[in-house]
């Protein structure tokens, strides 16, 4: 037989042991080029928008760029919430109708001064956006798209039938917008538009960069995830689809002032799913993205009205069926956009490394409990699920500083228990009791925030953000600063602890120098112990695994075992759920036995390893 | 050992990559008419991506033959149609459909291959499998995990493949459980069905089959007759103490 | 409101709405299958009305051309994937299915059209004219992003849609049409009539879906289809081919949309962009089945179709506005009811 080649257990950097001290901050070697290239081509972009209503080109141009910047406007909200947290919206024009009305309404019927329109426009299409959301933002899945689109066609129709707003016709003389007694026309209202976009474009980036970015980066598919680091997900999903609404209500303001008449036709369903549409075919994961797809998409809509009926002679409307056609093409050709096409061929600028020096997150309680008081305490709980006993009345204990494992056949309930103790699923019957108090009814984010942290069983990271990024998520509760103080970028002192809190964590499991990975682009082994990085920068009293050793090779089983023994002797307890006898024996403190959702035995794993029923249930169960 | 001349599949230099990772690295293997190969290594080695670039799920470099033919342009389907049959970790059953209607879909390829009677396989299946008789009309998505695994790899069967690929067919499994799917193997083998057998639990893996190759992060570290891997100090030390090997009825 | 009146509304309401169902049961099937909103669900039903307009009136149907061009284009990159894998097997029969059908068909109707053939066969021609449309589509526009989001095919068939609207109104022109009634006449007392029209819409409309449920659950094929709804991979695994689902599916999508478009082109005057709306609407019925089930989504579209004929007969201008509203509640109780598993589409 023929021998492989090498040591066939890898050598140390492979499996994850750097022997970095715990406050090393690695970062690679920084490449300048990338940083400098995209500098540069920030200042090229903004030479060009200063310098193109100066240059010798027709006014058209101009004003077509200022409609691309309110549509970019709009695109870049859509960005934040269908490209970021996964809600598709086809109802943004709606929002620009509010806005646009708004203002127009005030200004024309009331002669109110334009930039109080602004004011006035912004909050009435905040008011609705959040009257709205409550709604729209309950709904999961495919149904929350349909309500955009209802509230979408709703509006639209009221657009069209108040007689105060004009009817078909809508408003006109609207003034322009003036300062300091100038009017705001032409190149000026240009400017005005790109600074605007410009600016938002800086607001979302921070955003997306910050601790509330992180929150709403997760609730796209994993809003179980999200609960689970005691993030409010509903309160993100309204912060995101707020600041989209704000950004269409700005939008509507700015053309209602530019076009100075306002009509419903502006504000139909099929401007709403062309906007969507510049947000995909740009690039619906990237902010720039929303910036090329509006100047790609009205570009070409100009361009087919001139140059078909040049190319084809006839009448015939076939701008839209060529549209419709490259629509088709694009999206074949760059299946995330266009943006995505471009980037994936350039090399990434590496992110900022970490400031030297910060200091540390307060601790989450001011001591750990002793080792051997009881932390959590389940008792007698029972979960049915219609006729099926999936647990039937289980007690068990977990103390401070002890690990326990929860272990059994397939099927037997352990993930079931584990989800009733984290509140993933109500209990039927029964308690669950933390320090005494009963949790059993409360829903997850409360759970994380007395001090119970969990990972998944199948591995739930964010995978386009940082393995940091990712770690970061876990020390949420740990901070305060929310999405204003994120997109002025006034946070930044908090986001320093948060990191190197993070970074403490993965130096600790041994994964320092994959920080500023993709998480998505880890090998499982590796993904599952940033999750119980995660799990540790939430400073838990009590951290709960689910099937935390599967996918791992013996030595970063080895290697999980030491770090959970040292968390032990620091205090945390630990209950972890197993398949995994080997790795479940040489651990844990006590073991629990489930089969078919009874507690079958407990106790030390040499008592489980000898007990008769527990024998039977491995090696006899028929099933 | 076999005595076919041209190896019914043959794969050469397989490279998986996930990203900048590369799962699986210059690995070759043969199997031959009627044996019954195994590749056994520890999680995360590669086997389950070793499988599915062989069905065409997973991108791959490198070649893969069947019967002599290259099926490296072949889409999934394609390479099912061919009699290539993979049975997957996750088992992919139609939960929502009836024990008979999986059975039946297992048909598929020799109703494409234009068989004269497609689903006699599913009595021969029933035979080996009486609990599914038994369920025949029950929705896959109510048996219980030993029930769907036998389901699995019946409905594989039925499709008579040229070649059978099983994913880690004990995972989750109870022992007991674990004993009767190792039994069917080993009557598979007996039958002349070319089995590829991916499996973590290494002990009862080598005793059901002719040859095995040891995978470890993505690379072949060893191979030879199974009866002499077995044998092997390094095996059993590193491998035999991770998996629950098949076990022998304890004694009362 | 009295009961005639009442009932008249129910009619309209039943008819329009069994129509809504068919649409909701295509948004269905081809969702479960391809993952693919068909936001052109609708241009089939318009394609089948104006395409039947037209030979009803002796002229050939642009859809014609439309045929013979996709044909064209499809057959082009049939054989362009076939180079690029270096399998030509497969090739002569899928250009039979993909060019040489749909050639033959364009040519029959291109023949036929001058004939003046029954109704019927009008219809049937009409029929025959618009599905091949539906696997074509498929294989151009959806099939080489088979695997993108949910969301990317979307703004795919919203691309689809406006091809196919834009060459609606080009073949077509933008008056509307009505064809002559296949069953003239009615039935019923003084107080109640129902018109004979209506019984058939329904009645077809019956029998498709009873057609349906009976290729779904006794054929092997209708099988494979559902078993590339339930589970891709595994029916990947089978040898049943994602591509031809996806294009069994279009093919039905296409056919029972036509049939629609028949149907609905002798009570209901057809513009090239009626379409839209009636797949819109189908889609609601369709949404508040979840996606997933076919008899919910039916009640859903009759729910639909009852309430706009009456929300039509009280408030005609805020119709639009009454539906979509009170649709919002709906939708909220299901969702609810129903939480979304979430679909990991990284």
């Amino acid at each position: 037989m023929s021998l492989g080649r090498g040591d066939p257990v890898g050598s140390a950097a492979e499996l994850g042991f750097d022997g970095l001290p715990p406050n090393a901050a690695p970062v690679p070697a920084p490449s300048w080029r990338p940083w400098l290239r995209d500098r540069i081509a920030l200042a090229a972009l903004v030479l060009a928008l200063v310098v193109l209503p100066l240059a010798p080109v027709s006014p058209y141009w101009v004003t077509l760029g200022s409609y691309v910047g309110l549509y970019a406007l709009v695109a870049l909200g859509l960005v934040l919430i269908t490209g970021v947290a996964g809600l598709t919206s086809f109802g943004q024009a709606a929002f620009v109708g509010i806005g646009a009305y708004t203002t127009a309404y005030l200004s024309t019927v009331h002669g109110v001064d334009p930039w109080f329109g602004l004011l006035a426009g912004v909050a009435l299409t905040g008011a609705s956006a959040l009257l709205i959301g409550a709604i729209t933002l309950r709904m999961s899945g495919h149904y929350l798209p349909l309500a955009t689109i209802a509230w979408a066609m709703a509006i639209y129709y009221l657009f069209g039938t108040l007689p105060w707003l004009g009817r078909h016709d809508g408003l006109q003389g609207i003034p322009p917008l003036r300062l300091a007694g100038v009017p705001i026309v032409g190149d000026a209202m240009f400017w005005l538009i790109w600074a605007v976009v410009l600016a938002a474009v800086a607001a979302l980036s921070n955003l997306l960069d910050s601790r509330s970015g992180r929150a709403i980066r997760a609730l796209k598919g994993r809003a179980a995830m999200a609960e689970a680091m005691g993030i409010d997900t509903t309160a993100h999903k309204t912060a995101a689809f707020l600041t989209a609404a704000v950004l269409a209500a700005v939008a509507g303001w700015l053309y209602a002032h530019l076009q100075r008449t306002v009509n419903p036709g502006s504000f139909s369903l099929n401007v709403g799913i062309e906007f969507l549409i510049m947000a995909v075919v740009g690039g619906v994961g990237h902010l720039w993205g929303a910036v090329l797809g509006a100047v790609l998409l009205t570009l070409l809509k100009d361009q087919l009205q001139v140059l078909l009926p040049k190319l084809l002679g006839t009448q015939g409307n076939f701008e839209i069926v060529v549209f419709g056609a490259l629509l088709v093409l694009l999206l074949q050709f760059a299946r995330g956009g266009l943006w995505s096409f471009v980037a994936a061929r350039v090399p990434q600028r590496p992110r900022a490394p970490l400031p030297a020096t910060a200091d540390a997150l307060p601790p989450r309680r001011a001591t750990q409990p002793p080792a051997g008081d009881p932390l959590l305490e389940v008792s007698a709980v029972r979960k049915e699920f219609g006729g099926l006993v999936a647990v039937k009345d289980v007690s068990f204990r977990v103390r401070a500083g002890e690990i326990v494992a929860l272990i059994g056949p397939n099927g037997a309930g352990k993930s079931t228990c584990f989800n009733l103790i984290t509140g993933v699923l109500p209990a039927t019957s029964g308690q669950v009791l933390h320090h005494g108090r009963r949790i059993e009814r409360l829903d997850a984010r409360r759970i994380a925030a007395l001090g119970l942290a969990r990972t998944f069983q199948h591995v739930q990271l964010v995978p386009t953000m940082s393995a940091l990024d990712n770690v970061a998520l876990g020390a949420h509760l740990r901070a305060r600063t929310g999405v204003l103080a994120a997109m002025l970028r006034l946070d930044r002192r908090a986001e320093a602890r948060l990191l190197a809190e993070a970074m403490r964590q993965l130096a600790r499991v041994g994964l320092a120098s994959q920080a500023r990975q993709e998480a998505g682009s880890l090998p499982l082994g590796q993904q599952r112990i940033v999750e119980i990085a995660r799990g540790l920068a939430a400073d838990p009293e009590l951290l709960l695994l689910d099937e935390p050793a599967a996918g791992l090779r013996l030595r970063e089983k080895q290697a999980l075992a030491g770090l959970l023994r040292t968390l032990r002797s620091e205090g945390t307890a630990i209950l972890l759920v197993e398949h995994d006898m080997e790795f479940v024996m040489g651990l844990a403190d006590h073991v629990v036995v489930m089969e078919h959702g009874e507690k079958i035995a407990e106790g030390t794993p040499a008592q489980v390893q000898r007990d008769p029923a527990v024998i039977q249930a491995y090696l006899g169960s028929v099933e | 050992m076999s005595t076919t001349d041209v190896p019914l599949l043959e794969i050469d230099g397989l490279s998986v990559s996930y990203g900048k990772v590369e799962a699986l690295h210059g690995f070759s293997l043969r199997l031959s008419q009627g044996q019954v190969v195994t590749v056994i290594g520890p999680n995360g080695a590669g086997k389950t991506t070793l499988l599915a670039a062989t069905a065409g799920l997973l991108p791959s470099r490198g070649t893969l033959r069947l019967d002599g033919e290259p099926i490296d342009r072949l889409t999934v389907e394609e390479r099912a149609q061919r009699g290539l049959c993979l049975v997957p970790e996750k088992r992919e059953l139609f939960t929502t459909m009836t024990v008979e209607d999986n059975l039946l879909l297992g048909t598929y390829p020799r109703v494409l291959r234009r068989d004269r009677h497609p689903s006699d396989g599913i009595e021969q299946v029933y035979a080996l499998f009486p609990r599914l008789k038994e369920r025949r009309r029950q929705e896959a998505g109510t048996l219980s995990g030993g029930e769907r695994q036998m389901l699995a790899l019946g409905r594989a069967l039925v499709g008579k493949p040229r070649v059978l690929m099983l994913d880690e067919p004990s995972l989750g499994l109870a022992p007991l459980i674990v004993r009767e799917i190792f039994n069917v193997i080993g009557r598979l083998r007996a039958m002349g069905v070319a089995t590829l057998l991916v499996e973590q639990n290494a002990r009862a893996a080598l005793q059901a089959s002719d040859y095995g190759y040891v995978l470890e992060t993505g690379e072949l570290r060893m191979q030879g007759a199974a009866q002499a891997l077995a044998d092997d100090p390094r095996i059993v030390e590193t491998y035999l103490g991770l998996g629950r090997a098949a076990p022998e009825p304890t004694p009362r | 409101m009295d009961v005639t009146i009442a009932a008249i509304l129910l009619q309209d309401g039943i008819t329009t709405g069994a129509i809504y169902a068919l649409m909701a049961l295509v948004t269905v099937l081809v969702f479960t299958v391809t993952r693919v909103i068909l936001v052109p669900a609708g241009e089939f039903v318009a394609f089948g009305a104006l395409t039947l307009a037209t030979l009803q009136r002796g002229g050939v149907p642009g859809t014609v051309k439309l045929l013979v061009a996709a044909a064209l284009i499809a057959g082009a990159i049939e054989v362009a994937s076939a180079a690029r894998r270096g399998q030509f097997a497969a090739l002569p029969r899928a250009l039979a299915g993909l060019v040489a059908v749909p050639l033959l068909i364009a040519a029959t109707v291109a023949w036929a059209a001058s004939r003046q053939w029954p109704l019927a066969a009008q219809g049937l021609l009409a029929l025959a004219a618009v599905t091949p449309l539906g696997p074509l589509l498929y294989r151009i526009a959806y099939q080489p992003i088979a695997e993108a989001t949910v969301l990317v095919l979307l703004i795919v068939s919203v691309g689809v849609h406006f091809v196919l609207m834009g060459l609606g109104l080009y073949f077509f022109g933008a008056e509307g049409w009505r064809t002559p009634a296949f069953v003239q006449g009615s039935i019923g007392t003084d107080a109640v009539t129902i018109s004979g029209q209506s019984l058939v819409v329904v009645a077809v409309s019956a029998l498709l879906m009873l057609a349906l449920a009976v290729f779904f659950s006794r054929t092997l094929r209708g099988k494979a289809l559902r078993a590339t709804a339930v589970n891709r991979v595994g029916a990947r695994l089978m040898g049943i081919s994602t591509t031809y689902a996806g294009m069994l599916a279009f093919g039905l999508a296409a056919f029972v949309g036509a049939l629609s478009g028949v149907l609905v082109a002798p009570i209901a005057t057809v513009y090239y962009d009626s379409g839209f709306l009636i797949g819109l609407k189908g889609f609601v019925g369709a949404i508040l089945g979840g996606l997933v089930s076919y008899p919910l989504a039916t009640v859903g579209a009759l729910a639909v179709g009852v309430l706009e004929s009456f929300s039509s007969f009280w408030a005609s201008d805020y119709k639009e506005i009454i539906v979509f509203t009170l649709v919002l509640p709906a939708l909220l109780y299901r969702s609810l009811r129903h939480p979304h598993r979430e679909e990991e589409e990284a």
